[in-house]
């Protein structure tokens, strides 16, 4: 936008500070609209990929963005043919949002007629459309009127080639997309979540998949400047997916989808005002696989670190569950107030160096003390802490012993797991149980003292 | 639609000529029954006996090759608001993004209607319905984080949140927890305290006669239905069993064992 090349210059040429501070202080009137042309798009397709993900359709925007191809090389010739130029944005944007329908109806006929299914339907109408396209705009390039040559800016996108008039158009549309999706919210959650329900309930349920696939084809047409066909489907479907790790509700996964679309269209628009010649399309889908990337890996809902935080506390307390109990079980025996780290060690198949350090982990914690080399105690708090953990495991293990024909059908963990993580109210519940019944079948005695 | 002989316009459900096709394979047959009201129904029969179909094709969610059926004497369009469905568990995805209490407020949708927003009152609504299944205290759960027979209870709760009079219910009891299977029974004999019809698809033969009051016997056509005294007896069972001689020994020997405990 700020920097004027002449088409034979196709070296990539890197931008000076002060053309950096010229974009991102949105200096300029163009770019100032680009960038927010761009933002708007992105959260429009957050916000309608959020609904697309949820209602499992991410690869039919997919096929239904490559068939738009073949519209807007029919779209020129047609606009050639009439005697125009063939570069009215809007005829070529209306030709593809007409193929890209046609595109999704191919699919849907496909499945209902054939015994085809989904990705075959997909695979089939993606590559031929997306074929048809290419071999079209061939023939429109060597049309001998009319100046085919930046159709190919469909493909890839070229953010840099848009000027202000494009730009406030992608603004008006992607608010209106955002506004009938917040009109439909709801309707758009029940069918994602439960098609049938809804049915019963009397929504229109075809209707309303029209009208999604017809918001993403809307979204798909206007990203095709900035973001290319072949990689649209990435703004629609990657900021959802990244908002999955965060949000734990639809409305907060729809405002984190938008968040991270705002923010991959401002950094996309960016970077294409400094760098032209870069494709945009690329330069933003690397930007969604970045932030997703950041989402998969701090990300507050089953991102990778959490996850394994969550399993490393699981894993200790567990192991620290383990050797209470054992010493517990070893002094019981014994009648003895110390135990020795051998005897420790022959209770499971632990090794040495693994009880010494869960030993000295239950010593910071106050639970044991060591008395001389290979010699520990428990601590009165650590004993109370080793009778419950010991009384849970005994309660847990008549429990299933008792009710074999109840437990296995909801007890999805084994016996020696599900003490970590029964809670107290469970367990108050099994004592009320145990108490109930006079016949009880235990390998160990129960009482231990509560 | 004019009601045909023998039918009447006070059944919950009165379905004629019922007949039923996936893919040209017939599903049900001529069914032809009427539901009566305020009473608990159970569906029984083998696997692919069309037991869930019948519930769908009652909401039109399945195609229908002939036959219609009628909600108090209108068609199901008409009727709509009267009906609740409690699907199977697993038809839907459980790890989609919203918490329990908002699975049970979609019980309201259809009464809020068409891109209004949830009104405090429906919130007081699902508030109530989660209570009657026990499920308070994990309004605010995340749906992937309930156990099965939590997720059972969600489902339940949004059924009764759609405050209708009659209750549809795939398969509720099946692999649920001692607890769940109590809060299900709890709330069917609250709903027959209403004087609402509750139609469930069973598959537990032993309980029958102990959660319900009717019961239809189901093979691809209707072998039986009526009261469970009358009706749910061996001989129908090996009608509707038919064939599967270790079943229904098995279910027989049940029965017995049932029958001896009432009696005595």
């Amino acid at each position: 936008m700020t920097v004027n090349h002449s088409i034979s210059d196709a070296r990539v040429s890197f931008p000076s500070l002060e053309q950096i501070t010229q974009v991102l202080l949105l200096e300029e009137y163009n770019t100032r609209v680009v960038v927010l042309g761009v933002m708007a798009l992105g959260a429009a397709a957050g916000i309608v990929g959020t609904f697309l993900l949820l209602r499992k359709r991410a690869l039919t925007a997919d096929a239904l963005s490559h068939a738009t191809l073949p519209g807007i090389a029919v779209a020129f010739m047609i606009a050639v043919a009439l005697g125009g130029s063939g570069k009215s944005m809007l005829g070529l944007l209306l030709g593809a949002f007409v193929f890209g329908c046609i595109g999704v109806l191919v699919i849907l006929a496909i499945r209902h007629t054939t015994r085809l299914k989904d990705d075959a339907a997909i695979g089939i109408v993606l590559s031929v459309f997306f074929g048809l396209g290419l071999c079209l705009l061939k023939i429109a390039t060597e049309m001998p009127s009319g100046s085919a040559a930046g159709l190919q800016g469909f493909i890839f996108g070229k953010a840099a080639s848009m000027v202000a008039s494009d730009a406030m158009t992608m603004l008006a549309v992607a608010v209106g997309v955002i506004l009938v999706i917040g009109l439909f919210r709801k309707e758009f959650t029940l069918l994602c979540f439960d098609e049938k329900f809804s049915k019963t309930q009397g929504w229109p349920v075809m209707t309303l998949d029209i009208v999604l696939m017809g918001l993403v084809a809307i979204v798909t047409v206007i990203a095709l400047q900035s973001v290319g066909l072949v990689l649209a489907v990435a703004m629609l479907i990657i900021p959802a997916a990244s908002a999955r790790y965060w949000a734990r509700g639809t409305a907060s996964m729809l405002l984190f989808a938008a968040l991270f679309g705002c923010l991959n269209g401002w950094l996309g628009a960016t970077v294409s005002a400094l760098v032209p010649r870069m494709p945009t399309g690329p330069i933003i889908v690397l930007l969604c696989g970045f932030w997703f990337i950041v989402s998969f890996v701090f990300g507050r809902n089953n991102g990778v670190v959490v996850n394994q935080i969550a399993r490393i506390r699981l894993n200790r307390r567990v192991a620290m569950q383990h050797l209470l109990r054992a010493v517990w079980e070893i002094s019981e025996r014994e009648q003895l107030e110390t135990v020795g780290v051998k005897e420790i060690v022959s209770m499971r198949s632990w090794k040495k160096v693994f009880v010494l350090r869960q030993l000295k982990r239950a010593q910071k914690k106050g639970f044991a003390k060591k008395q001389s080399e290979d010699v520990w105690a428990m601590t009165p708090k650590g004993a109370h802490e080793a009778s419950k953990v010991a009384r849970n495991h005994r309660l847990w293990e008549v429990y299933l012993i008792n009710y074999a024909d109840i437990a296995p059908s909801h007890v999805d963990r084994d016996a020696d797991m599900i003490e970590h993580v029964l809670g107290s109210d469970m367990v108050q519940k099994l004592e009320a149980l145990l108490d109930s019944v006079h016949d009880l079948k235990s390998p160990h005695p129960v009482g231990v003292d509560s | 639609m004019t009601l045909e002989a023998g039918h009447s316009a006070d059944s919950p459900i009165s379905i004629h000529d019922l007949t039923v096709a996936y893919h040209r394979k017939p599903v049900l047959w001529d069914v032809d029954l009427d539901i009566p009201e305020a009473k608990l129904i159970a569906i029984v029969g083998p696997n692919g006996a069309g037991k869930s179909t019948l519930l769908k094709a009652i909401l039109d969610i399945v195609p229908r090759a002939s036959g219609d059926i009628l909600l108090y004497g209108k068609p199901l369009k008409k009727q709509r608001k009267l009906v609740s469905y409690v699907p199977q568990r697993e038809s839907v995805d459980w790890d989609f993004p919203i918490d329990a209490l908002g699975v049970v407020l979609m019980g309201r949708y259809g009464k809020i209607g068409w891109c209004k927003p949830i009104f405090s009152k429906d919130r007081a609504i699902a508030m109530d319905a989660l209570k009657r299944v026990g499920m308070t205290e994990y309004a605010h759960r995340q749906i992937n984080q309930l156990s099965g027979g939590q997720q059972q209870r969600v489902f339940l709760a949004r059924a009764l949140a759609q405050d209708s009079t009659i209750y549809l219910m795939d398969e509720p009891f099946a692999s649920v927890d001692a607890a769940t299977e109590r809060a299900i029974v709890d709330v069917l004999s609250e709903l027959k305290a209403q004087r609402k019809t509750v139609v469930v698809v069973h598959h537990d033969l032993q309980t029958v006669p102990e959660y319900f009051d009717h019961v239809i016997m189901l093979n691809m056509r209707v072998v039986a239905h009526g009261s469970i005294s009358e009706v749910f007896t061996n001989e129908n069972l090996k009608k509707t069993y038919g064939g599967r001689l270790t079943l229904l020994s098995e279910a027989a020997e049940r029965l017995a064992r049932s029958k001896v405990l009432s009696d005595s």
